[in-house]
């Protein structure tokens, strides 16, 4: 380990401000610099850590970007095929009522090829945790149009801007499954600035917590980018992103303690 | 000893029931039995039929196109299943909704009027056991012991205030049976 | 010998399932065989077990629930009919890519397309050489009455386990519906959690910290990691097709013609041997039990001492590919079906084997 770093003599115990979690595999991730996805990684897994509930957790991972979220996340895992982890989490927790159960998913496989897995495991009520990353467009096969793409963006399968009046209008899944009588936390977060990741913490802790409860799904969504199909650099992207994706899908809470507050 | 047995007439009037007793009370004597319905939309009120093959032997097919005996409950059956009677087999049925009387003359043919005596004395329920007694008369392929002991097993628990019934049904329906053409 | 009861084919597998030890069902309701699901609700093995039944929101759900608890070491099923397994073909495909053990049961009814509710045997093709999409196949067993629609729970999930690999019961609406004696398996308890945990080493139960992290996935993006693992797989096939062949021969010693038949079709069959022997005529009964692996010695053998073979099957010709690719050309093989829920009786494949094979 020490080798890696130019100066071995600072890593002293004063010195230490941040320390990575091992529950992350210590390996490059394969994420575009600027991309959200290492941000919630190391939140899930620091929640997982704080919470002692690393050798009882499963998770899931999907088909996009984090279809290889099985190498960076030091927990067991499965890959689910594209849209269906919630199908396979369901079974996890109710075969292992004891384990702690995630899917992580991004918006294409969520919202459009896996709509009806996630509304029909909210809608029972497992008692699973759901992390949901949106950021408009189809990263891992180059940028084509997702169900979340807003009106008038450009994306490869849209590219004179989405059409809503041929293409459809962005889906609100979130909004959606918040009013299912199986969700019991519902939240939307950013990852952008350290006080949306703080934030992000806070949500994820507290999605993971519901599994305590027994009471039905916690469900994380972070907005985020994706300066590589969006064309942008990252500094851009994140500006791009509270300009144009906040405010059709704005931040917060949506169901606390089984109640809609918004 | 195989006797091969189709039982058909509308659905709701006890056609498959009637078969699993009999294919019970076969298993209850250490018989080989197979019980093949025809199954389906037409099950809803249209008609039903089942195959009941009772033997001494392993069973091979339980699709058969010739029977030792046909039961039958309603026109449509007889039109189907007259001619699907083994030569020298048996013919049941109950004249209630026949319009065309059975017609071979070289089968048995007995006639039950089963359905009229149940409503007149207020069995219409057991009404699939009076035909099954009649059948017994002729056939008597399992004792009456192993068809109380098949009726404990093919009907829940909750039903076996109904037992003295059924076998009541029984006696009635070896009394009832009457016959047509006999070879 | 186990407890005797009179039971459908579909409510046998049900309660064999429970026997020995399912942790878990997965299904959505189809006709044919709708009472699997049914029977199991209504027995509750969930308060006696603790077997996991749920009605998922299609077959899609279905299979990748088999999936994930596949993944964690669990014993897990799922049943349903041709169009059903057709939306399966995905899960079932991954599956046989992550080798992970599943049981899923086939009640085939007639097709293409939404087919009819009645029996056939049209599947073959699906069951038999592979399915979804890339190089994999399942274990196929092919029950012909209700105590092989029990039997085979064990044995599926035993092969199932052993071979880390999607196992399938290929039966039909008929076998489905039909009731017959059934001597059903002891009761064995459902493994602990200690247990899954010991005996599935590899399944992804949740890592302590003595151990690196599982990952159940197909998913390998480098071609060479990607074609070592097609090797695996077709030397796991070749074990398969060495040691798990099953068949059964009925009047084969002294035929001169032989009837070759899976499932129904095999007891129709079966008459159809008694039928010809009551004439005089020395005709058997070759039915191979495993369709994959399918037993091509014990066949060739046979085709050596035969002069013709009459394949019956429920569909347009599937099964008779294997059984000319067993045989080969040097004796009339020739096929009979009937499609569309249609079921042949024992007269009329007689009549067809004299007409196709004995005549000809």
């Amino acid at each position: 380990m020490e080798e890696k770093f130019a100066h071995p003599e600072l890593r002293t115990p004063e010195n230490l401000v941040y320390k990575r979690t091992d529950f992350l595999v210590d390996r490059p991730l394969s994420y575009c610099p600027g991309c959200g996805h290492g941000v919630v990684h190391r939140m899930l897994m620091e929640v997982v850590e704080d919470k002692g509930i690393g050798s009882i957790t499963i998770g899931i991972s999907p088909v996009g970007c984090s279809v290889l979220a099985y190498d960076f996340l030091n927990v067991d895992m499965l890959g689910a095929a594209h849209g269906r982890a919630p199908a396979l989490a369901t079974a996890i927790k109710r075969l292992w009522p004891n384990r702690y159960v995630f899917t992580y998913q991004g918006d294409g496989d969520l919202a459009a090829i896996g709509t009806a897995e996630t509304i029909h495991a909210c809608n029972r009520g497992e008692n699973f945790t759901i992390i949901f990353i949106n950021n408009g467009i189809y990263g891992m096969t180059g940028g084509q149009m997702a169900p979340t793409t807003l009106p008038g963006m450009r994306t490869s399968t849209c590219p004179y801007g989405r059409d809503v009046g041929i293409m459809g209008h962005p889906m609100k899944i979130t909004e959606l499954i918040a009013q299912l009588p199986g969700t019991y936390y519902v939240t939307r977060q950013a990852v952008h600035t350290p006080a949306a990741v703080r934030k992000t913490k806070k949500a994820l802790r507290k999605a993971i917590d519901c599994q305590d409860l027994g009471k039905g799904i916690g469900f994380v969504e972070v907005v985020s980018n994706c300066n590589s199909g969006w064309k942008m650099t990252p500094v851009q992207a994140n500006q791009w992103m509270e300009e144009h994706m906040f405010p059709k899908y704005p931040l917060g809470d949506i169901k606390v303690d089984g109640e809609l507050v918004k | 000893m195989t006797e091969e047995i189709i039982i058909a007439g509308f659905g709701g009037q006890g056609v498959l029931s009637m078969g699993k007793i009999l294919a019970y009370s076969g298993v209850m004597q250490d018989q080989e039995v197979s019980w093949m319905p025809s199954y389906g939309p037409e099950m809803r009120g249209g008609t039903a039929n089942v195959t009941v093959i009772v033997s001494d032997e392993r069973i091979s097919s339980p699709i058969l196109n010739k029977f030792d005996t046909a039961i039958i409950l309603n026109q449509q059956s007889l039109d189907k299943f007259e001619n699907a009677v083994k030569p020298g087999g048996l013919l049941i049925y109950d004249p209630n909704g026949i319009t065309r009387q059975p017609e071979r003359k070289d089968i048995n043919i007995y006639s039950i009027a089963a359905a009229d005596e149940a409503a007149k004395m207020g069995l219409s329920k057991v009404f699939n056991m009076m035909v099954l007694g009649g059948f017994l008369k002729l056939k008597p392929i399992v004792k009456m012991e192993n068809i109380r002991k098949g009726l404990e097993k093919s009907l829940p628990a909750r039903h076996h205030k109904l037992i003295p019934e059924n076998e009541k049904a029984l006696t009635i329906g070896q009394d009832l049976i009457q016959p047509v053409h006999v070879l | 010998m186990g407890e005797l009861r009179l039971m459908k084919g579909n409510e046998a597998i049900a309660e064999a399932a429970i026997r020995v030890g399912c942790d878990g069902y997965f299904g959505y309701p189809i006709t044919p065989q709708s009472e699997v699901m049914e029977y199991l609700m209504a027995e509750k093995p969930y308060e006696t077990t603790g077997m996991v039944v749920l009605q998922a929101e299609s077959e899609v759900a279905a299979i990748n629930m088999l999936y994930g608890g596949a993944g964690t070491g669990k014993m897990v099923m799922t049943s349903s009919s041709s169009p059903g397994i057709s939306l399966m073909q995905e899960g079932i495909s991954y599956l046989a890519g992550t080798q992970l053990p599943a049981l899923i049961v086939n009640i085939v009814r007639g097709g293409p397309g939404l087919g009819t509710i009645q029996p056939s045997q049209a599947d073959y093709f699906q069951a038999v050489k592979g399915g979804g999409h890339g190089d994999y196949y399942t274990i196929v067993y092919a029950p012909a009455s209700v105590q092989e629609m029990a039997d085979f729970v064990k044995l599926g999930f035993d092969a199932a386990f052993h071979y880390r690999t999607p196992v399938l019961i290929l039966s039909d609406g008929a076998i489905g519906q039909m009731m017959e004696k059934v001597y059903l398996p002891d009761p064995i308890p459902r493994r602990t959690e200690e247990e899954v945990i010991s005996q599935c080493p590899w399944a992804s139960t949740g890592k302590p910290p003595t151990r690196e992290h599982h990952i159940m996935t197909s998913l390998d993006l480098d071609p060479a990691g990607q074609e070592r693992l097609n090797l695996l797989l077709q030397e796991k096939y070749r074990v398969i097709e060495e040691k798990e062949v099953l068949y059964e021969k009925i009047d084969c010693d002294d035929a001169e013609y032989v009837f070759v038949a899976f499932g129904l079709s095999a007891r129709i069959c079966q008459k159809a041997v008694h039928l010809a022997r009551e004439q005089g005529i020395k005709v058997g009964l070759f039915r191979p039990i495993t369709l994959f692996p399918f037993p091509k010695k014990p066949l060739q053998e046979l085709g050596k001492k035969v002069k013709g073979m009459l394949v019956v099957e429920m569909n347009a010709g599937q099964m008779i590919e294997d059984v000319i690719l067993s045989v080969g050309f040097q004796i009339p093989i020739k096929h009979y079906g009937r499609f569309g829920g249609i079921i042949p009786t024992p007269d009329e494949v007689f009549r067809m084997l004299k007409e196709k094979i004995i005549g000809g």
